[in-house]
């Protein structure tokens, strides 16, 4: 936090509805925290595989975004997943 | 034919009953013909918040179960030509009813009444399927509060999944004083959380509990959740009524002074 921060705090209203935001994001999903932890690690996995990927630069979560129909808004899985280097097959 | 409408919130204490009290009796104030059925069973309530809880004889269970005719059961407010009200049982549980036997009691209902309002119990058990389960709209109160919002959210979701047709939101208890200080949601910021259709904003009015306690609820009556309840029933009927202007009666100073603190 700021100087400038400390001086104009935030008002309790919006701090509810950024917090609600975020609940009603992995409520809707029905995504627990530790499901969303065992799913990165998951993933992880996978992509070591193939390459090598940055694991402190790694973001993973559940967003809403526009649907492609008409549906309005649908959950989607967010992956911010940065590769180091892409590890080349032995020959 | 008649309409059934549910009310629920998920989360107790948001005022489901009071908000059927009063948008019944309104809508029999318009001249449409009512029935309210409170489907709390073992916790009885709408009865007393109407006023109506000596005249109790045969409640909902029993006509489920066939004890009485449907005619017997409903209780005629003597205020109002139209409006009725089917009372819960108060010594049984929840699963004296099946979704099953709630939807052929409201169909039945339809043939006689213009509007059927299910006053839903909290949670999201076995009473809010039966409640849910005949019902052709859903009206969803909540108040500005982070635990009564994110219940509706999942009450919406769960109206969603069980295909309702319309479902409508109700902000109940807004403070409009708190909202200006931003220490409280507004219902602007509820309807873009929880992005359903907006049916009314209902002021936090002490008049409500003088109301309550009375057991005569105060729809149409000049004090703000008066012409809220109002408002909400004319939009019920599909009549478009701009949102009440919840600053209330502000002089040309107290706006003058208000102009100068946003500054």
């Amino acid at each position: 936090m700021n100087l400038s921060d400390f001086f104009r705090k935030k008002s309790s209203g919006n701090v509810a509805k950024d917090r609600l935001k975020l609940v009603l994001v992995s409520d809707r999903a029905n995504c627990s925290p530790e499901i969303m932890e065992q799913m990165k690690n998951d993933i992880i996995q996978v992509i070591s595989k193939y390459v090598e990927i940055d694991i402190d630069g790694l973001d993973i979560k559940i967003t809403q975004t526009e649907s492609e129909g008409n549906n309005g808004t649908v959950p989607a899985l967010y992956a911010n997943i940065p590769i180091r280097e892409v590890k080349t097959k032995k020959l | 034919m008649g309409e059934v409408i549910v009310v629920t919130s998920g989360k107790g204490g948001v005022g489901k009953t009071t908000t059927t009290a009063n948008v019944g009796t309104g809508l029999a104030k318009l001249d449409k013909k009512v029935v309210l059925i409170d489907t709390d069973i073992g916790l009885r309530n709408l009865d007393v918040v109407m006023g109506l809880e000596n005249r109790i004889v045969y409640n909902l269970v029993d006509v489920i179960e066939g004890n009485c005719r449907i005619k017997q059961a409903l209780i005629k407010d003597k205020r109002y030509p139209n409006l009725y009200l089917l009372p819960s049982a108060q010594t049984r549980d929840k699963d004296a009813v099946t979704p099953e036997q709630m939807k052929m009691l409201a169909d039945d209902l339809k043939g006689e009444f213009d509007y059927i309002l299910l006053d839903c119990p909290a949670g999201i058990e076995q009473g809010f399927k039966n409640a849910i389960a005949g019902a052709d709209r859903a009206l969803v109160v909540t108040t500005p509060e982070v635990a009564a919002i994110r219940d509706a959210d999942r009450i919406i979701g769960l109206l969603e999944a069980n295909e309702m047709k319309r479902t409508h939101l109700v902000v109940n208890r807004l403070r409009m004083d708190m909202v200006k200080r931003g220490d409280m949601m507004s219902s602007d910021d509820v309807v873009e959380i929880l992005a359903v259709d907006l049916i009314g904003v209902v002021p936090d009015d002490e008049q409500i509990v003088i109301s309550t306690n009375q057991g005569e609820p105060l729809v149409g009556s000049d004090c703000m959740a008066g012409k809220a309840f109002m408002n909400i029933c004319h939009r019920i009927l599909g009549e478009e009524v701009p949102l009440l202007d919840l600053e209330g009666k502000s002089g040309l100073l107290q706006r003058l002074s208000s102009l100068f603190k946003k500054n």
